[in-house]
């Protein structure tokens, strides 16, 4: 087998963005949340197709219209959402493209040895091969999701952070594999935001910022700091507005948690938000931040521990009452797509849709004063959009995140939660969205933020809880905001330890 | 996400074979329950007999049952399923008559009517990309309106020879129509269940984003379900034709039939959601609906309450699974 | 394509035409064809008198599809149409028989027992999360065994006292605008002004075009469901009323040849069976398009066919799939 390289760009999500990768070697792809690294496996595993640019695959180039020809060239994809059906069992998914057969029919047991031999492979013995998937947990699951790769004999296999919610002996296990792999001829990529676990394994590594390739390097000829200069580059500088003065810590908070618990998620979470203050959550993604936001908002069922709000503690059944005058709290969710818009609608019903009981009397709108009050927002945020009628679907990604946030200061919210807000958007918009949320402080809304983004972290939040396994393990504040502390506790590594390395614990889950 | 490594042995696979069987074999449980209390509180006791009369009445349901299942597996519905089964009735009350060959030859066109009902219904919902309800809502009207054409009024006639022996018993007492059920399942649900075919329809019903990504062929996988469907409800026409040796367009008999069928696949522990449940289950699912109507009737329960007792136990065997409601601790999850 | 008229500042010719959604103008078309075609035939069609009585056939068919029509703009169904009508017709003479205040409770004890009969759907959709298609399916059982339990033993009162035969077939506006009409114009402005100017409205299109969406908003879309099921199932109980008024009597099975038409008339109106999308002019179109169709094959003659109710369920079923087709498809499922 010869070497492999493959060519393409310009996805959104990538802009001419070039790789190599060749037999027998494992190579690293490393890079930022949205850096471009998910898409640009899509692209070669026939999920997506790239808008230019081309794939050569032994001298040849081709081009996969769906993930079923992408396997046909024995190019095989762990991804990241799992692609495993929940109601079959383990050796029906890891067998599911090419079972064995026996007069026309699936051979049951042979499937299940190959399931056990290939989860034996995979080290995941333990797991039974007629459990359905569906109850087995995160982790099992991926091994799963790797056995039922090694059984479609790839020539190229590709791992999108496959170890992220394993333990670390089966990380130890999934590394041995894959060395034997790599001794076998199969061409590697593997994906993952762990540097050690790249420095252990890879041949090669490429770097990828905002959809791009920033440089290609055999392994072990860069030290960790330059390789983490890579990853988060100069290039572009957020435009932070200036941070105030540390506020007196004796005000009465907006907003204070006590001891807040959920279901193993969340444990034990105390925090305060004072009016005026931007408060950061960070850690890696899964922590139980998204968690803590949703508890916050009522959505949660069956949460232990207070929620104070300017001192007196008030019970949420749901965003109803999240939203009521007396508490005043908005939450920006994380999918905007999903939970924060409805696509079809006009501009218009979307913005008023959470506020529209201040435009009602008797349950009947008074459409002049919505139409004002949308019309001040839309100016407010400087929204782009060709009228108030146009379906929010039609906005670019920036604009309708904007007609979200929007959508809830109509509301004049006091406690502001907002959950990764700027993912997925272009740099402007995410410089107007960093000048409004401190404008917002600056008028004394409560802010709790947050970002997958360590950057605006640094650059936005006055200070700053790291999560880890669902607790707060250390509270960042003033000029101890740094890329670095962020990192560093975000592995829940001692502080001032610099060196970023795998958590000991499994507690990477997602 | 602290899971350790659990010890499993892998002894334990029954475990595993029953949860995978547990909504059959629960149909099953109850439906034996409910039959033994009948035979005990039927009048002359338990005979072949009785038996024939509840296998006769039973076998139909589970006929159009089985058909209703493919199409719930992959996470669709079909309400066509009792207008084929009228279209093919008229359409066998002409054709299944005559010399064996003639009657042989015309089960074959009943069965290819089936068939290509289903095949319409498919390609309009796959190919034609429209929801199942409303697609099958409206072929079901146009399957009837064939079916009003053939016989404006109940008539026919049909070959009585096999009829009789149909809907009789064989030597020990057995009821044909029973076996001809088992046949059927052996040949043609076994074999799906165990193809690439039955794989693929699961995977669609229980997640098509992942069938997709493990690059499966969703389509031909739909479309076949669709066609089985249509085969099945076919097969339910012609044994109908067997029982009444006449051909009828009642709308009456149709919508009982379709909304009798969805009753029955999921007395039989077929999800609506797709992806779960098997036509063995959904066969004691149409056996339990129709006993419930059979013990209503031996512990003498006015006759004039029957249809109300019947709809509040389907009502109610609806319910049962909102009972995981209880664990969802995460409100989201309800809209999902 | 919701339910929203285009705001004061754009001009009005062009968002007018920008409201138009293209299945509404198709039924239009398809009527106005309808009723020239079927002129060529004999111009008695285009008659005033005519018309009235495909309007007052029309308006049975309207109460039925406007209270569907609400709960498919929530994403859901309600399979328990034939027998909540019937419920409406049987109880409401049931009622009529109770006595001198009889006629006069008629009309409000048969809705009140199809609000019932909403609510509970409404329940089991909205909090039990049973999907609607099953769970109205089984309400139609429970109102059908309660029909026949009622009716069976105790023989009630099955006559429409005069007053509901009046509402259902008199003409009280100058003699010349029959009842139903004017009760579905009621109705139907009732309708427009919910989905158009009311909270109320404005949910029922965010919880069909995305629950969680709606929910994070702050809007209690369980209970919203509830409230559109209890106006679904009250207008079909109301449907039922009228209908027995029309034929001076209630029975069993009354409602059974409706559920078909109420859907198709929603759906041919352009309202998405997803939910979320759709128009009250719509399904107006998609009422009068039905009842036409009805009426004209009945009439009409082809070359000596006598057209039978058979041709008309094979020329429902092809106009209604012709018609989602080009308009009703959904989106293609990839990654």
């Amino acid at each position: 087998m010869e070497g492999v390289s493959k060519r393409y760009g310009g996805v959104n999500a990538l802009t001419k963005a070039d790789l190599t990768v060749e037999a027998g070697h494992i190579h690293g792809v490393l890079g930022e949340n949205g850096a471009g690294k998910s898409t640009l496996m899509k692209v070669m595993s026939g999920v997506v197709q790239p808008n230019e640019g081309r794939m050569v695959l032994d001298g040849k180039e081709v081009s996969f219209a769906n993930p079923a020809a992408a396997n046909a060239a024995g190019i095989v994809c762990i991804f990241q959402e799992l692609s495993l059906v929940p109601e079959l069992s383990v050796a029906d998914n890891i067998c599911i493209s090419n079972p064995p057969k026996r007069f026309g029919l699936i051979d049951r047991k042979a499937q299940r040895r190959i399931a056990e031999d290939a989860l034996a492979r995979a080290g995941g013995e333990d797991i039974h091969p007629l459990a359905p998937v569906k109850d087995l947990p995160l982790s099992r699951r991926q091994l799963v999701e790797i056995a039922k790769a090694l059984v479609r004999k790839p020539r190229i296999l590709i791992l999108d952070e496959a170890t992220s919610a394993l333990t670390a002996a089966d990380v130890r296990k999934v590394f041995a594999v894959l060395k034997r792999l790599r001794q076998e001829g199969l061409a590697l990529l593997y994906i993952s935001h762990r540097m050690a676990e790249i420095a252990e394994l890879a041949d090669e590594c490429t770097v990828f910022r905002n959809g791009r390739n920033v440089g290609t390097f055999k392994s072990g000829t860069k030290s960790d700091t330059e390789i983490v200069e890579m990853m988060i580059g100069r290039e572009y500088s957020h435009v932070f507005p200036p941070k105030p003065a540390p506020r007196p810590t004796d005000t009465a908070p907006t907003l204070e948690v006590r001891d807040l618990c959920w279901n193993n998620r969340l444990k034990n979470v105390s925090l305060q938000v004072r009016a005026g203050e931007i408060v950061g959550l960070g850690g890696l993604d899964g922590q139980g931040q998204r968690e803590l936001l949703l508890s916050l908002f009522g959505v949660l069922r069956g949460c232990s521990g207070d929620i104070l709000i300017d001192g007196r503690k008030v019970t949420l059944r749901g965003p109803r009452d999240a939203k009521r005058n007396a508490v005043g709290m908005a939450l920006i969710p994380e999918d905007r797509k999903t939970e924060g818009l409805m696509l079809p609608m006009s501009v218009r019903d979307n913005l008023s849709m959470a506020s529209l009981r201040r435009f009602a009397k008797g349950g009947v709108v008074d459409r002049t004063a919505e139409n004002r009050a949308i019309d001040e927002m839309i100016s407010l945020l400087a929204i782009k959009t060709d009228g108030t009628s146009v379906a929010v679907g039609t906005l670019s990604g920036g604009n309708q995140q904007k007609i979200v946030i929007a959508k809830w200061l109509m509301t004049r919210p006091r406690v502001i939660l907002l959950n990764d807000p700027t993912r997925g958007i272009d740099v402007g918009t995410k410089a107007e969205i960093y000048q409004l949320l401190r404008k917002l402080a600056d008028d004394g809304a409560a802010i709790l933020y947050y970002s997958t983004d360590y950057d605006e972290l640094v650059g936005c939040c006055d200070r700053v809880l790291v999560l880890y396994d669902g607790a707060v393990g250390r509270v960042l504040s003033g000029d101890e905001i740094t890329e670095r502390a962020l990192v560093s506790s975000a592995l829940n590594l001692g502080a001032g330890a610099g060196e970023p390395g795998r958590p000991a614990l499994a507690g990477a889950g997602r | 996400m602290t899971d350790q490594a659990l010890p499993i042995s892998h002894g334990s696979d029954w475990r595993y074979r029953l949860g995978e069987h547990y909504g059959t074999l629960l149909a099953l449980a109850v439906f034996v329950i409910m039959f033994a209390v009948y035979a005990l509180k039927y009048p002359t006791g338990f005979s072949a007999d009785m038996v024939q009369t509840a296998a006769s009445k039973g076998v139909l349901l589970a006929l159009v049952a089985v058909a209703q299942t493919f199409v719930v597996l992959t996470a669709g519905i079909d309400l066509s399923v009792g207008m084929i089964l009228v279209l093919c009735n008229c359409l066998a009350s002409y054709i299944v008559i005559g010399s064996p060959v003639m009657t042989v030859l015309g089960i074959v066109g009943v069965l290819a009517a089936g068939l290509a009902c289903g095949a319409v219904n498919g390609v309009i919902v796959i190919y034609g990309r429209l929801q199942p309800i409303v697609t099958t809502i409206a072929t079901g009207a146009v399957f009837f309106g064939i079916a009003l054409l053939l016989r404006p009024q109940p008539g026919g006639d049909v070959n009585e020879d096999l009829a009789d022996w149909m809907t009789g018993q064989l030597p020990g007492g057995i009821p044909t129509a029973a076996v001809v059920l088992v046949v059927i399942m052996l040949v043609i649900w076994v074999p799906f269940r165990k193809s690439m075919l039955g794989r693929v329809v699961y995977a669609v019903g229980s997640s098509e984003q992942a069938a997709y990504m493990s690059g499966l062929h969703i389509r031909r996988a739909k479309f076949a379900a669709y066609c089985l469907s249509g085969l099945l409800s076919a097969i339910g026409g012609i044994f109908i034709t067997f029982v009444t040796y006449t051909g009828e367009a009642s709308s009456a008999n149709a919508n009982a039939y379709t909304l009798n069928s969805i009753a029955a696949v999921v007395l039989g522990g077929v999800s609506l959601f797709g992806g779960r449940g098997s036509a063995v289950g959904a066969i004691f699912g149409a056996l339990i609906f129709r006993t419930i109507g059979d013990l209503l009737f031996v512990f003498d329960l006015d006759p004039l309450w029957q249809p109300l007792f019947l709809g509040v136990v389907l009502l109610f065997s609806v319910c049962l699974g909102s009972f995981r409601l209880f664990r969802i601790r995460n409100r989201l999850e309800l809209f999902g | 394509m919701t339910d929203s008229p285009t705001s004061a500042k754009s001009g009005f010719p062009r968002s007018f035409l920008r409201s138009i959604d293209p299945a509404v103008a198709t039924a239009f078309a398809c009527i106005l064809v309808l009723l020239l075609i079927a002129a060529t035939t004999n111009p008695d069609f285009l008659s005033p008198e005519y018309l009235l009585i495909q309007l007052q056939s029309a308006s049975f068919l309207a109460m039925m599809s406007t209270g569907m029509m609400l709960v498919i703009l929530l994403g859901q169904i309600d399979l328990s149409l034939p027998w909540i009508i019937t419920v409406g017709g049987m109880m409401s003479t049931a009622a009529a028989g109770w006595g001198p205040w009889g006629p006069a409770v008629a009309i409000p004890v048969g809705v009140l027992c199809g609000v019932i009969f909403g609510i509970i759907n409404g329940i089991g959709v909205a909090y039990l999360r049973v999907p609607s298609m099953i769970f109205t399916l089984g309400i139609n059982a429970v109102a059908q065994g309660f029909m026949i339990m009622r009716t069976g033993g105790a023989a009630p009162q099955d006559m429409a006292p005069d007053s509901m035969h009046y509402l259902a077939t008199g003409r009280f506006l100058f003699g010349v605008i029959p009842n139903p009409v004017l009760v579905w114009i009621v109705v139907g402005a009732v309708i427009v002004f919910l989905l158009r100017k009311t909270v109320f409205g404005r949910a029922i299109y965010a919880i069909g075009n995305r629950e969680a969406a709606a929910y994070l908003s702050g809007i209690s879309t369980q209970r919203v469901v509830v409230a559109v099921f209890a106006i679904s199932g009250g207008l079909a109980a109301f449907a039922g009323t009228l209908l027995a008024g029309y034929s001076t009597k209630a029975y069993q099975g009354m409602g059974d040849p409706y559920l078909l038409p109420a859907i198709a008339a929603v759906v041919l109106g352009g309202t998405s069976i997803l939910g979320g999308r759709g128009t009250y002019i719509g399904t107006v179109a998609g009422v009068i398009l039905i009842t036409l169709l009805q009426s004209i094959l009945s009439v009409i003659r082809i070359q000596g066919i006598e057209i039978t109710e058979a041709h008309r369920q094979v020329v429902y079923g092809i106009v209604i799939v012709a018609m989602l087709l080009l308009y009703g498809r959904g989106a293609k499922v990839t990654a």
